[in-house]
């Protein structure tokens, strides 16, 4: 104790203590705050803490270089062919990606019909923002061209009314896993709690039909769901008529998810204490009045992590459309390593479609952290 | 209807200066929870302005009885009139009743996920459909009675029991409720938060609420109370006025209760 300390507290005995009902709030000593703290705390707080510490700087040491030189240093960025790339360079060849870029992101969409799907692009951006920001203004307005933004987009891409017809089999790449990706998770979600709801109805026969159905979708792997969109689903439609192929997985996509989406959301919908349904009910709320403003804000809010799962692991399921014979950002990948002229170059296609997903992926992930921190209410 | 005379009745007259219509009418009533006969031939009239308190041992079913009263629980024999209608599996007629009758929960089951403020509107809003600025004027002016109009903005997490238990107070009251249940209101409060919450029911009660209070709080009993009822393993045991009540009990059951709970 420093002698300033004790002058500024008169209330201490002669032994330097605080007589009782004196003490005042003190800091915390030194080393166990600050970076310093930090240190101690967190990468050699014992022995084996220590020793994991140091192996792990090892082991990005000797990494970390060997990477940075292959990606970026030591690459060639320019160039017709593997030849001209090795010609320059040994590392990464990224000039087979830089030249190959549009038919990664547009797949076999026609040339001149391009803009459209930047256009989509776009207007996809413009359609997110009013749902995963609820602080913006005039969000009422702008959720409407949200709901919109689906029929827009189909009308965009394939045309009619208009615009030049593009048949969905000219859909590739890129482009594709976002249709894909973004109709199921717009529509997976509104059909899982539907299903969650059901499932949770005390009328027998809507239980049993939505029991039934989640079991079915998750009894069975996706790519079986596919084939029978591919092949089966034509047996049941009258001969002649064209139920287009890219609808037909969208629905199987969707309905996928919706399973999962279902179980996930019955998880949050348990947590939900029983008062809270009493409350609600006590106040005279109908029965979707209630699940729409007092449960289902809350048993969503509990199921962020799980249902942002989901559409991270549909979102990367998007690829299975390649069993079917489309062509996505990866079957592009594929198809293009069979070039003789860019022939050995499938480390760098991999690690291109690698980063792709896990830019998606991962801003999906931050968004739920950031939305999960938004709604904690402090209970 | 003969034995119901003979229960209502009891050997000390019911004192009571409220007013003669009964809002409440609950004529042999039994509920059953599987087998378990948890209320056994429930007769009780409640006038308009009448504040009961009903106490008894736990597991005797005083708070599934007023959880009858609105519905939460569904009795399975008898009948119960609330308000001039009866309950029945009528979803209708059960949300007609549930708008006139508050309810206070022991675990105050405010709604986490909203404001202080948006916990007390979301009833006029959505049941009664107040335009949302005369829901917010009105649901100040329930938290100024209730002395917190300062933690409008605030989340229920963010308060102490005392003060949760006011706000949910204050949400019943904000449907202009014609009856309030009380579940227990001060059996989950720590001892320092027990009093403000009795202020408000006492305040509330010199409004001329008509209340039916399950509590053990026997001096707000004696303090407030037109009738209290004691129940056991499903009966009403015994009803009377607050001072023949505690000062001459009739029954055995009523008198090993009394001794317990003012033992200490």
């Amino acid at each position: 104790m420093s002698p300033s300390e004790t002058e500024k507290n008169p209330a201490v005995t002669e032994d330097g203590d605080y007589l009782p009902g004196t003490h005042p709030d003190l800091p915390p000593p030194v080393f166990s705050r600050g970076p310093i703290g930090w240190i101690r705390a967190n990468l050699f707080g014992s022995a084996t803490d220590a020793a994991l510490t140091l192996l792990a700087a090892y082991a990005l040491y000797s990494v970390i270089p060997f990477l940075v030189d292959w990606m970026f240093v030591d690459a060639a960025f320019e160039g017709e062919s593997r030849k001209d790339c090795r010609a320059v360079a040994e590392g990464a060849c990224w000039a087979f990606i830089g030249n190959r870029l549009s038919l990664f992101i547009y797949g076999f969409y026609p040339e001149p019909e391009r803009w459209r799907v930047d256009l989509s692009f776009v207007l996809l951006i413009l359609a997110i923002v009013p749902v995963l920001y609820d602080g913006m203004p005039q969000r009422g307005k702008a959720v409407i061209y949200s709901y919109l933004y689906p029929f827009i987009a189909a009308w965009l891409l394939v045309g009619g009314f208009g615009l030049e017809y593009v048949p969905t089999d000219q859909f590739g790449g890129l482009m594709l896993n976002i249709v894909i990706g973004v109709t199921g998770i717009a529509f997976s979600l509104p059909i899982g709690v539907v299903l969650a709801l059901g499932r949770q109805s005390n009328l027998p026969i809507v239980r049993i039909l939505c029991v039934t159905f989640i079991e079915i979708i998750r009894g069975v792997p996706l790519i079986t769901l596919l084939f029978v969109a591919a092949v089966m689903l034509s047996y049941f439609v009258p001969p002649g008529t064209n139920f287009d192929l890219l609808v037909r997985v969208l629905i199987m996509v969707t309905l996928f998810a919706s399973g999962y989406m279902a179980e996930v959301i019955r998880g949050g919908l348990q947590a939900i204490p029983n008062g809270q349904y009493e409350a609600a009910d006590a106040m005279g709320l109908t029965y979707w009045k209630s699940m729409r403003l007092v449960v289902l804000p809350q048993a969503l809010k509990i199921s962020i992590p799980g249902i942002v799962n989901t559409f991270i692991a549909l979102y990367k399921d998007t690829t299975l459309v390649i069993v079917i014979g489309r062509l996505d950002i990866l079957g592009i990948g594929n198809s293009s390593l069979a070039d003789t002229k860019w022939q050995g170059l499938s480390t760098e296609v991999y690690i291109f479609v690698a980063l792709f997903f896990f830019f998606s992926c991962f801003s999906m992930s931050r968004y739920s952290l950031w939305l999960e921190k938004k709604l904690h209410t402090g209970h | 209807m003969a034995d119901t005379e003979s229960l209502t009745e009891n050997k000390s007259p019911i004192v009571s200066s409220k007013g003669e219509e009964d809002i409440i009418q609950i004529v042999g009533m039994h509920k059953w929870y599987g087998d378990f006969h948890v209320l056994k031939n429930i007769n009780l009239k409640v006038k308009v302005q009448e504040r009961i308190v009903v106490c008894g041992p736990s597991g005797s079913g005083k708070s599934t009885l007023i959880r009858c009263i609105n519905r939460l629980e569904e009795h399975q024999k008898g009948q119960i009139i609330v308000n001039g209608i009866e309950l029945t599996n009528d979803l209708k007629k059960i949300e007609e009743i549930r708008r006139e009758v508050g309810i206070v929960f022991q675990h105050f089951n405010l709604f986490p996920h909203l404001t202080v403020l948006e916990n007390l509107t979301l009833g006029p809003i959505w049941v009664r459909h107040t335009p949302k600025n005369e829901a917010e004027e009105m649901a100040m002016k329930y938290l100024e009675r209730v002395k917190i109009p300062e933690q409008a903005l605030k989340f229920p997490g963010q308060l102490s029991g005392g003060q949760q238990q006011r706000v949910a107070i204050a949400r019943s009251l904000c449907m202009n409720p014609k009856i309030m249940l009380f579940d227990e209101p001060t059996s989950a409060l720590d001892p320092e938060m027990i009093k403000e919450v009795l202020d408000v029911m006492v305040e509330l009660a010199e409004t001329g609420m008509t209340m039916i209070v399950v509590s053990h709080e026997m001096g707000f009993a004696k303090t407030v109370a037109d009738r209290v009822i004691f129940m056991d393993e499903g009966e009403i045991i015994e009803q009377n006025e607050p001072h023949g009540f505690f000062d001459r009990p009739q029954h055995d059951r009523t008198k090993l209760f009394l001794s317990q709970i003012l033992a200490h």
